[in-house]
């Protein structure tokens, strides 16, 4: 058992470990750059940006008082319950991530990279890599501007609540929510891509099952990318009817286990891509 | 080095795509040298190069490649370069970029990779035209960067799928000599074409394959003599053609003769080699005509493929 453990120890030792960093990294530079400077691009930069777009609207015509704080510290919390999980980030990681593969398949340009010297389990966790980073830089961007100019509105109030009231705070949580969402989502669209030859269909069946998971048993409720994003919201969005099923928590749980716990989601699927690139092929013609 | 280590092997491998069949139970041991695959579109030539290289993974069976496989890609690919047919390349990229990105991710540092692209470059003979757009490429030097892209990084093996077409007459004839310089440099070239007569004359050996099974394989001559139920075609230079054709075809074992059409060469088929040779020493023997050359005819893969294969893809 001790010299079985010796040889494990031995093995991983011996994995050119540095090599595949070097690789990884360049493989994210090059994905990167083709995720975020290329034309089919703009409609991601779009799904970001909308709300910051609306909400600098919102700061040039509305009037501001400081009453209405409350209301417009509600409001951003919708934005990012409602539209950034549910509909931005959501179909800006499917444009993002199954690109990453499938898009390739149908471009015919991945078989460059498997002839290259990298393991496909470095490829695929370089292009996972690539992808949250893209995505990241994107949403995370947009949720600060969203943020800025929100409560730029208010000048001095909306500062002392910035700096000395929730504010930061609030901005902390919206982008661990943000960026664990993005991380979520692209692991489940990069493994889909790779399991669906059009993963669109399989992707609204997610959307679905996103939307009615607080009502599934708790066992399901586990494989959900939102259920484990409610419970860091820091802001309470009052929600009636249908839309009820975006915000309740049926389950509540301390925050460090809803982090802790989508993050063992997220290493499981890419433990199963990192499997299925292995018997990846290439055959373009059914594509 | 054990031999293993300096062949390429197919063990009985079969590939199907689902009910279709892409290769059916190869077993075949490539020596170093240059290789060409022969056989009609859709005969399993180009499975056989993506078994190869791991892009399709064998229904049954078991490849090696220089000891090798392809499921260690760190290792495989430092040693395996492979030009495809797919004329698709990552969008965006100038043929510089294409394979500066392919080099460095192989570790190697920057300078290293620069220097072997310039000399990848230098080697297709694509020139100013690596810092232009791939999109903007002709078909013919799309098949250049590509090609570049394959030898770049030297590997001991090259596989080349269909690496002639769309090449132009001079570009075709650069290539065929870059490739026999290659093989010189003792590299394991595998070329399947279509352009039979030029990648012929760089052959060493002849892999023959048609519906996804292995017909032949060998060096091009030793093929040819297995084909025995074909009669061998054989030219004759000499100074009595008319003369040497009346006495040959007057014996049972040649079934035909055809004076070339210079007059001073005569072509003789003939269903038993051993009794021509022995004919056409007597003949010589006796003076009457003054023999030049003799010279097989048909011993080409061309001649082979028709003969085994048939001109309608079919395996005869």
């Amino acid at each position: 058992m001790h010299q079985a453990a010796v040889k494990l120890r031995k093995d991983f030792m011996q994995q050119p470990w540095g090599l595949w960093w070097i690789q990884a990294v360049r493989l994210t530079r090059i994905e990167v750059r083709r995720n975020l400077f290329s034309w089919k691009a703009t409609w991601i930069y779009f799904l970001a940006f909308i709300p910051t777009f609306i909400i600098l609207i919102h700061l040039l015509i509305d009037k501001h008082l400081p009453s209405s704080m409350s209301e417009d510290t509600v409001i951003l919390a919708g934005i990012v319950q409602f539209y950034y999980i549910r509909l931005g980030i959501f179909f800006g990681c499917l444009g993002i991530f199954s690109r990453l593969i499938r898009g390739e398949m149908i471009e015919r340009s991945l078989h460059f990279y498997l002839l290259s010297p990298v393991r496909r389990e470095v490829l695929l966790l370089a292009k996972f890599a690539a992808g949250s980073i893209s995505a990241l830089l994107l949403f995370c961007t947009a949720m600060l501007a969203d943020f800025t100019l929100m409560y730029a509105a208010f000048g001095a109030a909306g500062r002392d609540y910035v700096y000395n009231g929730p504010g930061l705070g609030q901005l902390h949580a919206y982008l661990l929510i943000i960026a664990l969402a993005c991380l979520g989502y692209g692991a489940v669209f990069l493994l889909l891509s790779m399991m669906f030859r059009n993963p669109i269909p399989a992707a609204m069946l997610v959307l679905g099952w996103e939307a009615i998971n607080p009502v599934l048993p708790s066992l399901l409720q586990k494989l959900s990318v939102a259920s484990y994003l409610r419970p860091l919201m820091p802001v309470n969005v009052p929600a009636e009817g249908i839309f009820a099923l975006l915000t309740v928590q049926t389950e509540p749980v301390p925050g460090w286990i809803a982090v802790l716990g989508l993050l063992a989601l997220i290493a499981l699927v890419l433990f199963y891509s990192c499997y299925r690139i292995r018997t990846l092929e290439i055959r373009y013609t059914t594509e | 080095m054990s031999e293993r280590n300096d062949q390429i092997i197919f063990e009985d491998v079969s590939k199907f795509y689902g009910e279709v069949l892409g290769v059916n139970r190869i077993s075949l041991t490539i020596p170093p040298g240059i290789t060409t695959m022969v056989g009609p579109n859709g005969s399993g030539k180009t499975t056989l190069m993506n078994l190869m290289t791991g892009l399709v993974q064998p229904s049954s069976g078991h490849i090696s490649v220089m000891g090798l496989s392809a499921g260690d890609a760190t290792e495989f690919f430092r040693n395996v370069g492979y030009c495809t047919q797919f004329d698709f390349f990552p969008r965006g990229l100038t043929g510089w970029q294409f394979l500066l990105d392919s080099l460095l991710l192989h570790g190697m540092s920057r300078n290293d990779a620069f220097r072997l692209s310039l000399e990848a470059i230098e080697r297709v003979q694509l020139g100013d035209a690596a810092g232009r757009k791939i999109a903007g490429y002709s078909k013919g030097m799309r098949q250049k960067i590509r090609l570049a892209q394959a030898i770049a990084h030297h590997p001991r093996v090259l596989v080349l799928d269909e690496p002639l077409n769309g090449l132009d007459p001079m570009a075709r004839a650069e290539s065929i000599a870059l490739f026999e310089e290659l093989g010189r440099q003792g590299m394991h070239l595998i070329i399947s074409s279509h352009i039979l007569d030029e990648v012929d004359r760089i052959s060493d050996r002849v892999v023959l394959i048609t519906g996804g099974y292995l017909i032949a394989q060998g060096n091009i001559h030793q093929v040819r003599q297995e084909v025995r139920d074909k009669p061998m075609q054989v030219l004759i230079r000499c100074d009595h053609p008319g003369l040497l054709a009346s006495r040959m075809f007057a014996v049972n074992h040649c079934v035909e003769a055809r004076v070339h059409s210079d007059g001073k060469g005569v072509f003789l088929r003939t269903g038993d080699v051993d009794q021509f040779y022995s004919m056409l020493n007597g003949i010589a023997a006796e003076g009457l005509v003054k023999i030049e050359a003799v010279a097989p005819a048909d011993d080409d893969a061309n001649a082979i493929y028709q003969y085994l294969i048939g001109s309608d893809g079919s395996a005869s």
